[in-house]
């Protein structure tokens, strides 16, 4: 059967830029779109897929990671099914790409201005936690109304010492939104903050796209005897590279049994040691 | 590591999907899509009505193509629904005009143009049949006789609202909203209520209008007017000329069914009559279960009942359509090991471990 330029017909794609325009202008807003049925999996990238689909043009250079990792099986298929139906080049160098579509993860190497980073998201309302019912949580976002956000994060302290929040920790956009920022680690959220490039949210099952524009104030909610924290890998060492300070997978030696840690980030741990005088 | 190596990810998916595509093909017993249309017509209705895509043609080789599962089936033909510019609306077409195989009421005994009972499975004995004497040929055609025009049958509702015991609403004449391009917002339109209805899976539309009907919500028997299954007229209307031109004919389940109700308003003597309200279905193809259970919540989202599941519109349209559910739950076989690790780091902080 005969396919169409990256694979939604031309009208499909033109609603999608629209609505991502409109998401630029009211960064951390979500902004509900006729999200279309692909060939990859409602909750598998849909949302990321149909804005990069939209946006992917011939002389778009294409990198796609999912954990971090360029090799990583849904990865491998989302950029499979995009060169398929475009021809686009791709990279695992993030430098090099123009277009970066990501599951779970915002690259160590820091965004140019020349890029775009598409994020996939499953549940884009923050609020959700504490409201399920979609036209209240609007309401709220309308009245900015967050209290419930806050007194989720002041429970979670009261009952276990600590803020318990681990991925998709809530931000602040632009002094105004409260957003999910996709279930990244704790550890990409001040990635977010005052950007070069610009960063697309897309949730295809619950059909919103938000965006958080270049130079944009982010902040992590937090209070002032509870800031922020990070995952921890302070006292952890890439046993692959000798990096330090990135975000970690935590791995367990076949042999010895014993747990030990790797760059999540491979294709910056490759660039890293291909480096001229690399620590390893 | 294993399964998200640094490299060797493509290797593996394209061995996997080798995998599968060398099982589908059972040496020496291939089918052709051909078979599968002429043979497997309630599967191709049912995943014809979930993809709200009607090809007969298309649904038969999604069929094939995923192995006879539903969801797979569904799917495929969503995905390609997504290449398609949409190009015309029909113009309205009214469901008076059906040319009508199967007509039944419920209600009432007879009904002006009678009961039609057609081609169905109610009355047939559930026994397999392993000499095949009931799915094999037979020769000669049921010999059908009728005096009526099958083009142009009564309403059984029609005879309701003689008696003054049905109120017809005044007609809305707005532009319906697609959802297929624009995405429901809430509190839903009907107009968006009936989309999403009519393309759930049939499981999930089933279970949830027997829940509404069993004991949470309306809680009661609705009567069934009417179930009609046919042959629709549609028509487009491309220059908007006033003269449509015919593109051929659907087949339609359509359900009207019958809800005892307290009229909205109270009379003059300040007492609450009774009537009957209406709960509507609408399926692609002959899907008589999921067009009883889609009336039934039609009514349960039309009039809503306490705290019932059934009566709250996110609820039911947000969970019914068979790609996003189970598109989402499968998406938990995916990699998610950077979020468990966040996870792990927010566990151990708690055990006051090593976390800090």
């Amino acid at each position: 059967m005969r396919q169409n330029y990256a694979f939604l017909d031309e009208n499909s794609k033109k609603e999608i830029r629209r609505k991502t325009l409109k998401a630029i202008s009211i960064p951390g807003y979500q902004v509900p779109f006729a999200s279309r049925e692909l060939p990859i999996a409602r909750g598998w990238g849909t949302g990321g897929l149909q804005l990069t689909l939209s946006l992917i043009g011939q002389a778009d250079i294409l990198k796609v990671i999912d954990q971090g990792s360029d090799e990583s099986v849904n990865a491998v298929n989302i950029r499979r099914l995009i060169q398929d139906t475009t021809g686009v080049t791709d990279t695992i160098h993030t430098d090099e790409a123009t277009l970066i579509q990501s599951r779970h993860r915002i690259p160590e190497v820091p965004l140019k201005p020349y890029q775009i980073l598409v994020l996939q998201v499953p549940l884009p309302e923050p609020l959700r936690p504490v409201e399920p019912s979609e036209r209240i949580t609007k309401q709220l976002h309308a009245d900015k109304e967050y209290s419930g956000a806050w007194l989720r994060l002041f429970e979670q302290i009261m009952r276990y010492g600590s803020i318990t929040d681990d991925a998709d920790y809530p931000v602040l956009v632009g002094g105004r939104y409260v957003m999910a920022p996709s279930p990244i680690p704790r550890f990409d959220n001040p990635k977010l903050e005052g950007n070069d490039g610009l960063i697309l949210l897309g949730a295809g099952r619950e059909k919103k796209i938000y965006a958080v524009p270049p130079y944009t104030t982010v902040t992590s909610l937090a209070f002032l005897d509870h800031p922020f924290e990070v995952e921890s890998f302070d006292d952890v060492t890439c046993r692959e590279s000798g990096l330090t300070g990135v975000y970690m997978d935590e791995l367990i030696d076949e042999t010895t049994g014993e747990t030990y840690y790797m760059t999540n980030d491979t294709s910056y741990m490759i660039e890293e040691m291909n480096k001229e005088g690399s620590v390893k | 590591m294993g399964y998200v190596a640094v490299k060797g990810g493509t290797k593996a998916i394209q061995a996997s999907v080798r995998m599968y595509k060398d099982k589908q093909h059972a040496k020496g017993f291939e089918i052709e899509v051909a078979h599968i249309k002429a043979n497997m017509n309630q599967l191709i209705n049912q995943i014809m009505s979930e993809a709200s895509l009607y090809d007969r043609d298309l649904a038969a080789l999604s069929i094939l193509q995923a192995e006879g599962n539903m969801e797979e089936a569904v799917f495929l033909l969503r995905a390609h629904r997504s290449t398609l510019p949409r190009l015309y609306y029909s113009t309205v077409t009214n469901t008076r005009d059906m040319f009508v195989e199967r007509r039944v009421s419920a209600s009432f005994k007879d009904i002006p143009g009678g009961q039609i009972l057609g081609a169905s499975p109610d009355f047939t004995h559930r026994l397999l049949d392993d000499d095949q004497s009931f799915t094999g040929m037979h020769d000669e055609a049921v010999e059908a006789s009728y005096t009526y025009s099958l083009d142009a049958l009564p309403k059984v509702i029609d005879y309701l609202e003689q008696e003054g015991l049905f109120t017809k609403k005044p007609e809305d004449d707005n532009e319906p909203d697609d959802i297929t391009k624009q995405t429901i917002e809430f509190p839903s339109s009907r107009s968006e209520r009936l989309q999403s209805l009519t393309r759930g899976q049939t499981g999930a539309v089933t279970s949830l209008g027997y829940a509404e009907i069993r004991g949470y919500g309306y809680s009661s028997h609705p009567n069934i007017g009417e179930v009609r299954v046919g042959q629709q007229p549609m028509h487009i209307d491309p220059y908007d000329t006033g003269d449509a031109y015919y593109i051929g004919d659907i087949e339609l389940t359509e359900v009207e069914a019958f809800m005892p109700a307290d009229e909205d308003e109270m009379d003059d003597t300040g007492s609450t009559e009774k009537t009957f309200k209406i709960g509507y279905g609408l399926t692609f193809g002959q899907n008589e279960t999921k067009a009883i259970a889609m009336s039934v919540l039609d009514y349960s989202l039309e009039h809503p009942v306490g705290n019932a599941a059934t009566s709250d519109d996110e609820f039911v349209l947000l969970h019914i359509d068979s790609v996003e559910s189970t598109g989402f739950i499968s998406h938990l076989k995916l990699p998610h090991y950077v979020t468990f690790q966040s996870v792990l780091d927010r566990v151990r902080q708690t055990k006051g471990g090593d976390g800090q």
